[in-house]
């Protein structure tokens, strides 16, 4: 005898077209909400400024090796704006869109890849984990923070991204787990965009979905256009409020590209062929949106140079205060390892003082 | 006041801190109903409920980086690797965040929690649940390494590591934990960390140990008492940071020192004794400072482990040897 015991499927959620053209039946509310839009697309415009400028800075030898965010502004800015200030973010290292939306400064940011930890010591959120390197960890930190918000009843949900490299560690399968075997108030969104530096999404494994990793665990799990805003966020906003509200747990697969090098270390072009990058291009959210805002009446030349104007404005003010900050300091190298300073790490301080005063 | 060992000690204070602490709670495998696979956390799920005592799937990844994660967000969690062989799949968690959360945030994010693991040889268990690779642990900043070897050891140590704002690794001695029974008042004090003990005093030689192996240095200095050799005896109790001072002033007072380790001897933390001894304490030396360590091989399955580790028999001798050249 056999029978099917359990079956699935993964659903893909989209909106707009790449040509920014609402598709299908279905008119969300928030295709009609202008203001919000708006405001939504001056974030991806600074975003993209800003992403630049880091960039440029690296180049010309005032930043250290930068992750680009380039072509991922939907994706963040969708996560980021279907978070509550009291929910909690747990990043890799490109999510810029998702930490300006959140109140992140773009000094800070700078300062952090500017080698200084003063940048991770955000303003706000105060409770937001600071960018990961270690690929994947992050979903498990932000697996605790959400079995934390769960024990003390508190309504806040974590949300946590890992891109389609990183979902082949185990961290988050292990986040997936635990966010089942807890019913945890947590999200985890599986950037797909494409490349793991010079890995291709094909080598990573042959599922036809990424999403369905989640379905292994017993997760709600959905895949959706990453370069389409108002799909990320609806897809996003319901996610993150079923978790608020008891549901537990659920996976998305945000497709998107990555139209950046991987780090401004790494040339793409020894492993990427450019025809790929330049047919991405005409999916790429930024002017998606643009677009379906220009096709409603409600975005035009001039307000775009308007917004470029001020955009560049806002990023040269966050160079200035990056540029600006005074060195930490010789005693920050050991003054956050401990509460309290421990007598060996004193003792290596005064040390280090002493051998920078006699240089 | 009750005779406890240790593993009832670790036991009493993680349920005195579970009453003081409203955000304490424990994480791992087998840790609620079953009460740890040696008993450490028995009947604790029973008083303080499954929100409290939380038996984890079976993911050791999973358990220190959500831990993290929660120490993060203002819990104190105690999480337990059920053997130290298998806390590998923990330390990139362990050495990549919880020691530099705090570093990383400029203290906007700290990391109070307690990783605590069985460890060591000599109780015939399988492969991989012999290991002593202390060593590792004290090599990763940010991180403290705390080692009992008594019970009212255990309860004043542990109870100071679940209440130290920074992630603490606690390793138990399990061979020793049902040897040495105590009086161990449950009053909730806690003992200091980042200190020596000096357990015996003595004008000879210093022996320096820590962990299961202060049970054979105590042995053998009453063995060399005998000899009418006087040996003062330290328990190391917090590997990092080291508490230097206390063992070179010993050494100062007697002038020779052997440091007794079962973890491998390259790049142990006896070395690390030895070395800071060579750098602070050279001149005061009779001898050469000598280590009784295990070898650098693989922790034989237990019909060798016993040979593997340091024996009374081999601390004598090499003390022996140490008299031999003043």
């Amino acid at each position: 005898m056999s029978a099917t015991v359990a079956s699935f499927s993964i659903e893909y959620h989209q909106f707009l077209d790449r040509d920014g053209h609402l598709i299908g039946d279905e008119v969300p509310e928030l295709a009609t909400d202008f203001d919000e839009l708006i405001s939504i697309y001056k974030l991806m415009v600074q975003t993209r400024t800003f992403d630049y400028k880091a960039i440029a800075l690296q180049r010309t030898g005032k930043l250290g090796t930068y992750a680009s965010c380039l072509g991922h502004e939907a994706v963040q800015i969708g996560i980021g704006s279907a978070m509550r200030a009291e929910d909690c973010f747990a990043p890799m290292y490109r999510e810029y869109g998702t930490q300006l939306y959140r109140g992140v400064k773009m000094s800070e940011i700078l300062l952090y890849w500017g080698g200084d930890e003063r940048g991770s010591d955000f303003a706000g959120p105060r409770h937001d984990f600071a960018w990961c390197v270690p690929i994947a960890t992050q979903c498990l930190h932000a697996a605790g923070a959400a079995l934390a918000f769960k024990l003390r009843d508190e309504k806040r949900v974590a949300v946590t991204v890992v891109g389609d490299g990183g979902s082949s560690k185990g961290d988050v399968l292990e986040a997936m787990n635990a966010g089942s075997a807890y019913d945890l108030p947590l999200v985890i969104v599986i950037i797909n965009n494409q490349w793991a530096i010079s890995v291709p999404r094909s080598k990573q494994n042959h599922a036809k979905t990424l999403a369905q990793k989640g379905l292994a665990a017993g997760l709600p799990s959905i895949q959706v256009d990453g370069n389409d805003y108002i799909a990320c966020r609806l897809v996003m906003e319901e996610a993150v409020e079923r978790a608020r509200n008891g549901g537990g747990t659920t996976v998305i697969e945000m497709i998107t590209y990555r139209l950046s090098d991987h780090t401004t270390a790494d040339d793409a072009s020894r492993y990427r062929p450019n025809a790929e990058v330049e047919e991405a291009w005409k999916s790429e959210p930024v002017a998606r949106l643009r677009s379906y805002l220009e096709s409603k009446g409600h975005w035009d030349d001039t307000k775009q140079a308007e917004l470029e104007k001020q955009a560049a404005e806002m990023v040269d003010e966050a160079v200035q205060v990056y540029m600006n900050t005074p060195s930490p300091g010789i005693a920050s190298m050991f003054d956050y390892m401990f509460a309290e300073l421990p007598h060996d790490l004193q003792a290596q301080k005064e040390f280090a003082l002493k051998e920078a005063d006699n240089a | 006041m009750p005779k406890v060992a240790m593993v009832e000690a670790l036991s009493m204070a993680m349920a005195s801190e579970l009453r003081a602490d409203k955000d304490m709670l424990i994480m791992g495998e087998d840790v609620g109903i079953n009460g740890g696979v040696f008993r450490a956390t028995s009947n604790l799920q029973e008083e303080f409920g499954d929100l409290r005592v939380i038996d984890t799937p079976l993911a050791e990844t999973m358990i220190c980086g959500m831990a993290i994660g929660m120490a993060a967000q203002g819990m104190r969690p105690v999480i337990e690797a059920q053997f130290m062989g298998f806390v590998y799949a923990m330390v990139d968690h362990m050495i990549s965040h919880a020691g530099r959360m705090r570093h990383r945030t400029r203290g906007r994010l700290t990391c109070p929690m307690v990783l605590r693991m069985p460890f060591g040889g000599g109780i015939h268990a399988p492969e991989h649940h012999s290991e002593s690779t202390e060593a590792m642990f004290a090599h990763m900043p940010g991180i403290r390494v705390v080692i009992p070897s008594s019970p009212s050891r255990a309860y004043g140590l542990l109870l100071a590591s679940i209440r130290d704002p920074d992630p603490v690794v606690f390793l138990e001695p399990k061979r020793i934990y049902r040897w040495g029974k105590e009086d161990v008042e449950d009053d909730g004090e806690e003992l200091p960390l980042d200190v020596c003990f000096v357990l015996r005093d003595g004008a000879d030689v210093t022996l320096v140990s820590w962990g299961a192996m202060v049970k054979e240095t105590l042995q053998a200095a009453d063995k060399l008492a005998e000899q009418g050799i006087s040996a003062e005896v330290i328990d190391v109790a917090t590997i990092s940071p080291l508490d230097m001072d206390t063992i070179i002033e010993s050494v100062e007072k007697t002038g020779r020192c052997v440091i007794i380790s079962e973890a491998a001897r390259h790049c142990g933390v006896a070395s690390e004794i030895a070395a800071n001894l060579a750098d602070a304490g050279i001149y005061n030396l009779l001898a050469p400072v000598k280590r009784v360590t295990g070898y650098d091989t693989v922790m034989p399955l237990y019909r060798m482990e016993m040979k593997y580790l340091p024996s009374v028999e081999r601390i004598l001798n090499t003390v022996k040897k140490v008299f031999e050249v003043s």
